[in-house]
C-alpha cells in the first residue's frame, strides 16, 4: 500500500472541517479557540505534505513556513486567551452570543 | 582491542545486535523491516530493564545516602543494611487500595500517572550508552528531550485538576509555574554544547567530545550549573520542592493518589532524577568517553558510572540545601539564570565563529575558551547575583552575650544555692 | 509515493488517531476532556509530521502546542468556569461538512505533480532550517520575534489586575 500526497491532504481536510465546526458552532470562546488551533494544525500538515512531495528546488521552505505558522499560532493563542480571561472578568460570561455588543 | 568486531565483544553491544541481524537475515531471509523491529525491541527491552532495576535500587540508594549525609542511618531494618527496603516499599504500594475520590474525574485521574510516566521513559531512548549504542539517534535529540519534559507539565496539571481538591490544584499550579519558568534556562543551557558540537543529537555531542579529547564541562561550566539547577527544579527536588513539601501544601498534586498510582509518580521522580544524571553525563561529561580508558573498560559501564556520579551530586544537594520559597525560585530562574544563559549563547557563538573563520587549531582554542568561559562564569554568576540582591551574603555573626550588652544581673535570693532543689 | 512499510503502518495508525481525537473534541462531555482530546490530536499530528520527515517541526509542535498552548487553554478553562454546551448548530455542521467534502474532493481529484516512484531523501532538517532562516527568510524571522514580544507584552497587559 502506498501513501501519496492525497492521503495527507484528506486528513488535513477532515481536521480543518472539524476545526471549522468548532469555531463556528460552539458558544464557548475557548471552544472557538480550540477550533482555530485545529485549523492551524491542519494547515501545517498540508504545508508539510506539499514540502515533502514537491519537486521544488528548495523543499525545506515548507518546513520553515510551518515553523512560522506554529510560532504565530502560539502568539495568537496567548493573546486570545488573555482576552477571554479579561472578558470573563468584566462580563462574567464567555458565551459568544452574549458578548455581542460593546456596551454590556 | 583485537576482539572488537565479534558479536561476543561485551564492550560494544551493537556488535551483538549486528550479529543477531546477520543471523536473522541468513537463516530466515528476514526483511529489513523485521530486523529493524527486532533490534529496536531488544534495545528498548534492555533500556526498560535498566530503568526498572535502577528505579528500585535508587529507592534504597537515595534514602541511605541522604541519611548518611544528614548524620542519620537511613533504612537499616528490613534486610542487611536495609537492602530489602525497596521490596518492602513496592509490596506496600501494590497491596494498598488505589483510592479514587468520588468527585474526581475517573478517566483523567487514572491517565495522569501514565501521562507522566510515558515521556519519562521515552526520553531514555536517545542517550548514547556507547560509541555505537544509541537506541534512537535522533537528529534533533535535544529538542525531543525538551519536548518530553514539557509534556510532563500538562500531566501534572491533569493530576491536580482531576483530584477535585483545592490543595492539589494549588500545588499543581505552583508546579506548573515552576516547570514552565525553568524550561527556558534549561534549553538555553543546552545551546552552548550544541553550538560547539554542531549537532543536536546526544550521540553527536558525545562523539564530538571523544573526537577532540575534551569534556564539555571544562569548556562550558556555566551552562552545566544552569542546567543542574534547572533540572533539579524540574524534578521538584529540594531545594525546589515547594510543591511537594509536606509542611507546605500536603503533598501537592499527588495528594489524592494512593497505592500503585502514587507509586508510579514516585517511580517517575526517581527515573527522571537518574535521567538528568545521564543527560549531564552524555552532554557535559563525554558520555562513554573517559580519556582512552574506554578502549579497555566497556563504554556503557563508564556511562552508567558517570550517571550515578551526577545522580550522587543531585542527592548531595537534596540532602544539604534548605528549601527555597516560590518567589525566590522564580527570581532565580527569570532574573539570574535566563540572562546568564543568553549571555553564554552569545559568547559561545563568538568562540565558534572565531574557531571556524581563523586558522587556529583546536589544541590552542579549546583551552583558551575553557579558561575564558570558566572565569566569566565565576565573575558573572557572583557579580550578577550581587547586583540583583544588593549586598553580599554576610558571614555568620556570633550571637551577642548578655555580658556584652550589659543586661543587669538578676540578684539571687540568699538562701538559694547553686544546685537546684527538688520541689 | 511513500512505500516504506513502517511509514505506511505508522501513517494509518496516526491518521486514524488524529482524526478520531479531533472528532472527539467535538463530542467530549466536559471542556477539560475536550482539551485533553485536543492534546492527543496534537501528538498525533506530530507523529504525522515525523512520517513526512519533518522531525524538527514535529519536536517544535510538541514543545509549543502541547507544552504551551494546551497549558494556556487549561489555565483559561480553569479561570473561566462556563458550561460546555453540546448543542449541534446545524448551519455550522452543514458548512463544515460541505467544506470538508469539497477539500477532500479537490485533494483526491487533482493530479498533483509529485515525483513518481520513491521520494528523494531529505537532508538534515535542523541544519537546513537554520540555513533557510538566516539567509532567505531572515526578515520573517525577525518579524516573528517582534510579534512574539508584542504578544507577550499584550497578554500580560490584558490580564493584569488594575492596581
Amino acid at each position: 500500500m502506498e501513501i501519496g500526497i492525497e492521503h495527507y491532504l484528506t486528513v488535513g481536510a477532515i481536521i480543518f472541517a472539524t476545526g471549522m465546526f468548532l469555531a463556528l458552532g460552539k458558544r464557548n470562546a475557548v471552544a472557538v479557540l480550540m477550533g482555530i488551533e485545529l485549523m492551524f494544525n491542519a494547515v501545517n500538515l498540508t504545508l508539510l505534505a506539499f514540502s515533502r512531495f514537491s519537486v521544488a528546488p528548495r523543499p525545506i521552505d515548507g518546513q520553515v513556513f510551518a515553523l512560522f505558522v506554529i510560532a504565530i499560532a502560539a502568539a495568537e493563542a496567548a493573546v486570545a486567551l488573555a482576552l477571554v480571561v479579561a472578558i470573563y472578568r468584566h462580563r462574567q460570561t464567555i458565551d459568544i452570543n452574549e458578548i455581542r455588543l460593546l456596551k454590556s | 582491542m583485537s576482539i572488537l568486531g565479534q558479536w561476543y565483544d561485551v564492550r560494544d553491544l551493537s556488535e551483538l545486535i549486528a550479529g543477531l541481524s546477520g543471523w536473522l537475515r541468513d537463516t530466515f531471509d528476514a526483511g529489513d523491516g523485521v530486523i529493524y523491529a527486532v533490534s529496536g525491541l531488544l534495545g528498548a527491552a534492555g533500556i526498560l530493564a535498566f530503568v526498572g532495576v535502577t528505579a528500585i535500587i535508587n529507592i534504597w540508594v537515595e534514602r541511605r545516602v541522604i541519611g548518611r549525609m544528614q548524620n542519620r542511618l537511613g533504612p537499616n531494618r528490613v534486610g542487611p543494611f536495609g537492602l530489602l527496603q525497596p521490596v518492602a516499599d513496592a509490596i506496600k504500594l501494590i497491596q494498598k487500595e488505589a483510592l479514587q475520590p468520588m468527585v474526581a474525574d475517573p478517566l483523567v485521574f487514572t491517565l495522569a500517572p501514565i501521562a507522566v510516566f510515558v515521556p519519562a521513559i521515552l526520553a531514555w531512548s536517545i542517550l548514547p550508552w556507547g560509541e555505537n549504542m544509541t537506541l534512537a539517534n535522533l537528529n534533533a535529540g535535544i529538542l525531543f528531550f525538551s519536548a518530553m519534559g514539557s509534556v510532563a507539565v500538562l500531566a501534572v496539571f491533569m493530576a491536580g485538576w482531576s483530584s477535585n481538591n483545592k490543595f492539589a490544584l494549588i500545588g499543581a499550579m505552583r508546579v506548573v509555574a515552576m516547570l514552565l519558568s525553568y524550561e527556558i534556562p534549561m534549553v538555553l543551557a543546552f545551546l552552548g554544547p550544541v553550538m560547539f558540537a554542531g549537532t543536536m543529537s546526544f550521540a553527536g555531542i558525545a562523539h564530538w567530545q571523544a573526537e577532540y579529547h575534551v569534556w564539555l564541562l571544562f569548556l562550558q561550566p556555566l551552562p552545566l550549573l544552569i542546567y543542574f539547577i534547572s533540572a533539579s527544579a524540574e524534578l521538584n527536588r529540594t531545594p525546589a520542592d515547594i510543591a511537594e513539601a509536606e509542611s507546605e501544601i500536603l503533598a501537592g498534586y499527588h495528594t489524592e493518589y494512593s497505592g500503585m498510582k502514587f507509586g508510579l509518580f514516585y517511580a517517575v521522580e526517581l527515573v527522571n532524577a537518574l535521567l538528568v544524571g545521564a543527560v549531564i553525563a552524555s552532554i557535559w561529561a563525554g558520555g562513554w568517553y573517559m580519556f582512552e580508558i574506554d578502549r579497555v573498560v566497556p563504554g556503557w559501564m563508564i556511562f552508567i558510572g558517570k550517571t550515578y556520579a551526577f545522580y550522587f551530586v543531585l542527592m548531595w544537594t537534596r540532602g544539604t540545601l534548605p528549601r527555597l520559597r516560590i518567589d525566590q525560585l522564580m527570581a532565580l530562574s527569570w532574573k539570574l539564570m535566563m540572562p546568564l544563559g543568553l549571555f553564554n549563547v552569545v559568547l559561545v557563538a563568538a568562540e565558534v565563529v572565531v574557531w571556524a573563520e581563523t586558522d587556529v587549531s583546536a589544541g590552542m582554542l579549546l583551552p583558551i575558551a575553557g579558561l575564558l568561559n570558566a572565569a566569566l562564569a565565576a565573575i558573572l554568576w557572583i557579580g550578577w547575583m550581587q547586583f540583583l540582591t544588593g549586598k553580599m551574603q554576610r558571614l555568620p555573626v556570633r550571637p551577642a552575650l548578655r555580658s556584652d550588652i550589659g543586661v543587669p544581673e538578676i540578684a539571687a535570693p540568699d538562701h538559694v544555692s547553686a544546685v537546684a532543689r527538688p520541689v | 509515493m511513500i512505500e516504506d512499510t513502517g511509514i505506511v503502518i505508522a501513517f494509518w495508525i496516526l491518521a486514524i488517531m488524529t482524526v478520531a481525537n479531533a472528532l472527539m473534541v467535538v463530542a467530549a462531555r466536559t471542556l477539560l476532556h475536550a482539551v485533553l482530546f485536543l492534546v492527543l490530536s496534537f501528538i498525533g499530528m506530530a507523529g504525522l509530521f515525523i512520517t513526512l520527515s519533518a522531525d524538527f517541526v514535529a519536536a517544535v509542535q510538541i514543545l509549543v502546542y502541547v507544552g504551551a498552548v494546551a497549558v494556556l487553554m487549561v489555565f483559561a478553562i480553569m479561570l473561566t468556569r462556563e458550561n460546555w454546551n453540546n448543542e449541534y448548530a446545524l448551519p455550522a455542521l452543514a458548512l463544515a461538512v460541505l467544506l470538508g467534502t469539497a477539500l477532500t474532493f479537490a485533494a483526491l481529484d487533482t493530479g498533483w505533480p509529485t515525483p513518481p516512484g520513491a521520494l528523494p531523501a531529505v537532508p538534515a532538517t535542523a541544519a537546513a532550517i537554520g540555513d533557510a532562516l538566516l539567509d532567505p527568510f531572515v526578515l520573517p524571522f525577525e518579524i516573528a520575534s517582534v510579534v512574539l514580544v508584542v504578544a507577550m507584552v499584550g497578554a500580560i497587559a490584558l490580564v493584569r489586575e488594575e492596581d
